[in-house]
């Protein structure tokens, strides 16, 4: 472990700043101060907010530090702030999931790992910028504004939990919550120097996660180091008896891999690198400087003892097309329920038009193109005649990526391979190409469909901004996810010196 | 608007009908399908939901395991197929009384297949082949305002009570009916009430018609005889009475075969069965059908009932209906017409339960088919919605039995039981009912009926014995009836022939 380069609070990572806390050396008030004013002061730029409560913020901030100081008993995360994703309901805190259907809607309860992050003591900054509905790779898809990468105002932060990883990257949160869909923690982690982590589908609770598709959809950290990371998401993950595609198994123990993985201890580890996710023949859009800081990485593994060899995924290929007939089949569905009866925005409803002019007024205006285009895709793809040949087509190549990865798990305990084929790019660059923009999730995906666990760790620099390490694992084995990510930030951290977005805030401090 | 309507007789001598049923059972589980909200009939509107049945944005469904179990039991006593793994899927569409936008239900894995009921029609069984036993969820329930009837035409505007979305729905279809002719009414009203008595002995349902806990739609058809195709179906909807059942199918085969007589086409539409006229309206036309895009529900992990838990459930039901009309006829002596009064009255549960609770059951079925069916009747209620148990009934008789009370004695304990006056026994103590036993009153009240009818003991005195009836009357009128009748003409002929 290196020192830290900055006594700004809200340069450190949670676990500096929980120990801290627990020695009494700063207060909850006091960190929750440092974010709110950072934040009053940058996110006018960066834009990773769409609701901060400071009054409330303090207030709870308040309560934790008194009932430390009246003795009681308080978890490892008691009154370290944290930053939720807009896509998250809070109760009676606005949540708009980046649209402007549900704008000024005031959620009545709690999702799960909302509850259980309040639970465990900490302090709700505010809610994070996303693509709408959480549809897209660059958080310029919000109906609200555009999110601003810290590392360069003029790109993208990744999307679709943009917001978050800005927020985080720029000290603008210690932490925070994403989700990702088909890369939407991975992609933004990636883009903005950060640990991100996609876990199991079904070991994080989705109750109360506003559906995009709700088979591939999950929560997940967003942190500074992979330790805050695997924290994160052991406060948040575990069964949930409101959402019954949780899985109901022990949670992993994610910490202590971390501190295993952070020793270097990866002899006899078995390493696939996926040859179709920018592997030989696999490089178009991919830029170098990527490949050539995963392969350092790879090298680096190697050099701990980890035996490394090619796999082959050829179904990967299949994953960009199938996923958008999935993601867009389910979501056509998730967002019938937005029609302005019950909640958030209503247009029309001026006695002039009949309910069925009110529902189509309401969701034209409601929703953005992005989204739209979803929809339609979608109600196509499961439209009777069609069904077949595009939903039922896109599930069996699912089927078949997910064969792919059972074979490579039997001859190797991970897959590794870029988190995006590039790194971020200038905001407005894709927004006429969605295919382009699509094409930001390549790597990303095969996990997704397959359900399985897949983290994002920073593996170095190209063109001065942040590349990203994926490294993939068996359901359930998320803890080998972890250890992995661990062993490469300290080895990398060990070989610079410093930490990785240390070199963000000395540029900041330049 | 009125149809133009064929004589029934007559349309069995050109068409065939085909008959078919779907209905809607709301299962009386304590919380709903997907969520733990209350199901209780009646309550203030939306005080029964929760994020989950009001469709808000992040919630997420969980099967209620104890609609499953009733459903796969519903489906064995149906003799079905019992999938070991299959799906709920969404139907895709909107409407306000839907929250989601889509229905959760089920399409094509339903949890039971290929079953069969048997139903009776005038002394013959017709098989009715069961298609599928599906599970859904109920809709929230829309009430428009300001028109007329509480129809959408004319109305200001709409509410939605969303207590009811959600509660567990089974939908039980059948194979198309053919071959059932004339009876063809009959014989949709015999399956629903067959149904009916199925759920509620497995305690699935209160399946209570009128309260909307079962709902059927009607499918009739019609085709000219001999012909080897089936005529264009039309499906009646708000069939909620069994009368209405036979109504429906009756006044749909009239008409249609007045559309077919004059060379039209019977057009494949939803219609509303009106229950003040017995007639039926078109509703939206079915000619352009709706794609519900249906998927597998992806919130809800698959049922994969346990094949020994299926077979243990199957060990478990309870003695259906028509096993229990075949024990009871024989242990009551009973022959087939008189079991068919009982049943058509309604009163073959009531009277089990009067004989379970100490009645004999000839008495029981006295009480039940005599008195308290009249008693219904001037009500205008079912049996069953009197306000007397069987049990209270099977005190009355032993009352009777005991000589407490005679039978005009109880028939006023009745009226005290029924005006809610409690118990037979304590009716029949707070207003004073029982039989008088030979007394100081009784005594007085004979002499003085001697004492003021001179003539009439002259007569009997001459021989003329049966002119003591004017006698027992008197005394009988001077005690209000609670003398016991024969004690009288006992007491009297001591007074008077014996002197």
């Amino acid at each position: 472990m290196t020192a830290p380069v900055n006594t700004d609070l809200t340069q450190l990572d949670a676990a500096e700043l929980g120990r801290r806390l627990a020695a009494g050396e700063t207060s909850s008030v006091e960190l929750t101060r440092a974010y709110l004013d950072r934040i009053a002061a940058q996110d006018g730029v960066l834009g990773a907010y769409l609701h901060v409560d400071a009054e409330a913020a303090l207030a709870r901030a308040d309560e934790v530090d008194a009932a430390r100081a009246a003795g009681a008993e308080l978890g490892p995360l008691a009154g370290l702030p944290v930053a939720l994703k807009d896509v998250f309901v809070t109760e009676g805190v606005p949540t708009t999931s980046g649209s402007k259907i549900l704008e000024g809607w005031r959620p009545p309860y709690d999702a799960t790992v909302a509850a259980r992050l309040k639970a465990a003591g900490t302090v709700l900054l505010g809610k994070t910028n996303m693509d709408e509905f959480a549809m897209g790779s660059s958080t310029e898809n919000s109906a609200y504004r555009p999110t601003r990468n810290p590392w360069d105002p003029d790109r993208i932060p990744g999307g679709s939990s943009g917001g978050s990883s800005t927020a985080v990257a720029g000290g603008l949160a210690p932490w925070a919550l994403g989700t990702d869909t088909g890369g939407s923690i991975r992609q933004p982690a990636a883009m903005t120097g950060l640990v991100g982590h996609k876990p199991t589908y079904g070991a994080v609770s989705r109750y109360g996660l506003i559906a995009f598709s709700s088979s591939l959809d999950q929560a997940g950290p967003m942190a500074r180091t992979v330790l805050d990371a695997a924290t994160l998401h052991e406060a948040i993950g575990g069964h949930d008896r409101c959402d019954s595609t949780s899985i109901d198994a022990p949670a992993p123990v994610l910490v202590t891999a971390v501190q295993e993985g952070a020793r270097g201890e990866l002899a006899g580890l078995r390493v696939g690198v996926v040859r179709e996710l920018g592997g030989d023949g696999h490089t178009d859009g991919y830029d170098p400087g990527v490949l050539d800081r995963v392969r350092e990485t790879v090298e680096l593994l190697e050099g701990m003892g980890a035996e490394v060899r090619e796999v082959s995924c050829p179904a990967f290929d299949l994953a960009l097309p199938a996923y958008y007939l999935i993601a867009p089949s389910e979501a056509s569905s998730n967002l019938a329920r937005f029609e302005g009866m019950r909640f958030g925005l209503r247009v029309g409803d001026d006695g002039s038009h009949s309910l069925e002019e009110v529902m189509s007024l309401t969701r034209e205006q409601g929703f953005g193109p992005e989204v739209k285009r979803r929809i339609v895709l979608g109600t196509y793809a499961l439209s009777a005649g069609y069904y077949d040949a595009y939903y039922g087509q896109a599930q069996k190549v699912r089927t078949l990526i997910t064969r792919d990865f059972t074979s490579a798990f039997d001859d190797v305990d991970v897959l590794v391979s870029p988190t995006s084929p590039t790194v971020a790019w200038p905001i407005g660059a894709r927004v006429d190409d969605p295919l382009a923009m699509y094409a930001a999730d390549l790597c990303t995906l095969p996990a997704s469909l397959a359900g399985l666990p897949a983290i994002s760790v920073p593996c170095g620099l190209s063109e001065g901004l942040p590349v990203g390490f994926q490294v993939m694992a068996p359901a359930l084995a998320d803890d080998r996810c972890y250890r992995v990510a661990a062993a490469v930030e300290a080895a990398l951290d060990a070989a610079r010196g410093s930490r990785f977005l240390d070199e963000l805030t000395r540029r900041a401090a330049a | 608007m009125s149809d133009t309507l064929v004589d029934y007789d007559e349309i069995l001598t050109r068409y065939e009908p085909v008959i078919g049923l779907e209905t809607h059972v709301e299962l009386g589980t304590a919380s709903k399908m997907f969520c733990g909200c209350a199901t209780t009939f009646g309550a203030e509107p939306n005080t029964q939901t929760c994020p989950v049945c009001l469709g808000l944005p992040g919630s997420l469904p969980v099967a209620n395991a104890a609609a499953i179990e009733a459903t796969i039991r519903i489906g064995l006593a149906l003799g079905c197929r019992i999938a070991s793994w299959c799906r709920f899927a969404r139907k895709n569409y909107f409407y306000p009384d839907i929250p989601k936008g889509f229905q959760t239900s089920q399409y094509d894995e339903p949890l039971c297949t290929a079953g069969h009921l048997d139903v009776e029609v005038d002394g013959e069984t017709h098989r009715v082949e069961i298609e599928r036993v599906h599970l859904e969820e109920d809709t929230g329930k829309n009430l428009h305002v300001g028109g007329a009837t509480g129809r959408i035409h004319g109305a200001s505007h709409s509410l939605v009570d969303f207590n009811r979305a959600g509660i567990p729905l089974v939908e039980i279809v059948t194979r198309p009916i053919p071959g059932t002719g004339a009876r063809a009414p009959e014989v949709a009203r015999a399956y629903v009430s067959e149904l009916r008595d199925i759920i509620q002995t497995l305690g699935a349902s209160d399946v209570r018609m009128e309260q909307g806990s079962l709902r059927c739609d009607v499918n009739t058809s019609l085709a000219p005889v001999g012909s080897l195709e089936w005529g264009t179906r039309t499906e009646t909807k708000n069939v909620n009475s069994l009368r209405s059942v036979e109504r429906a199918v009756r006044y749909e085969m009239r008409r249609q075969a007045a559309v077919l007589d004059a060379a039209g086409r019977v057009l494949q539409e939803t219609r509303h069965f009106h229950e003040d006229t017995g007639s039926t309206s078109p509703g939206r036309s079915k000619e352009e059908a709706t794609d519900y895009r249906y998927f597998p529900e992806p919130d809800l992990v698959p049922v994969a009932p346990d094949a020994e838990w299926v077979e243990k459930l199957a060990a478990e039901l309870p003695e259906l209906p028509v096993a229990r009309r075949a024990r009871l006829q024989q242990e009551w002596g009973l022959s087939a017409t008189e079991m068919a009064w009982l049943v058509n009255a309604g009163a073959l549960g009531l009277v089990d339960a009067t004989v379970a609770a100490g009645a004999t059951p000839a008495d029981a079925r006295k009480w039940w088919l005599g008195e308290l069916a009249r008693r219904a009747n001037d009500a205008g209620v079912e049996l069953s919605g009197l306000a007397v148990t069987p049990r209270q009934v099977a005190e009355l008789t032993r009352l009777v039995a005991e000589g407490t009370i005679n039978d005009q004695l109880a028939r006023q304990a009745l009226d005290g039981v029924l005006a809610g006056e409690g118990d037979p026994a304590q009716v029949v103590a707070a207003r004073g009912l029982a039989v008088m036993g030979e007394s100081d009153e009784l005594v007085a009240a004979v002499e003085a009926a001697i004492a003021g009818a001179p003539d009439v003991v002259a007569k009997v005195q001459g021989g003329k014995v049966q002119a003591l009836g004017a006698l027992v009357g008197a005394v009988m009128k001077a005690t209000r009836g609670k003398a016991d009748a024969a004690t009288v003409r006992r007491m009297l002929e001591e007074r008077v022939v014996g002197s």
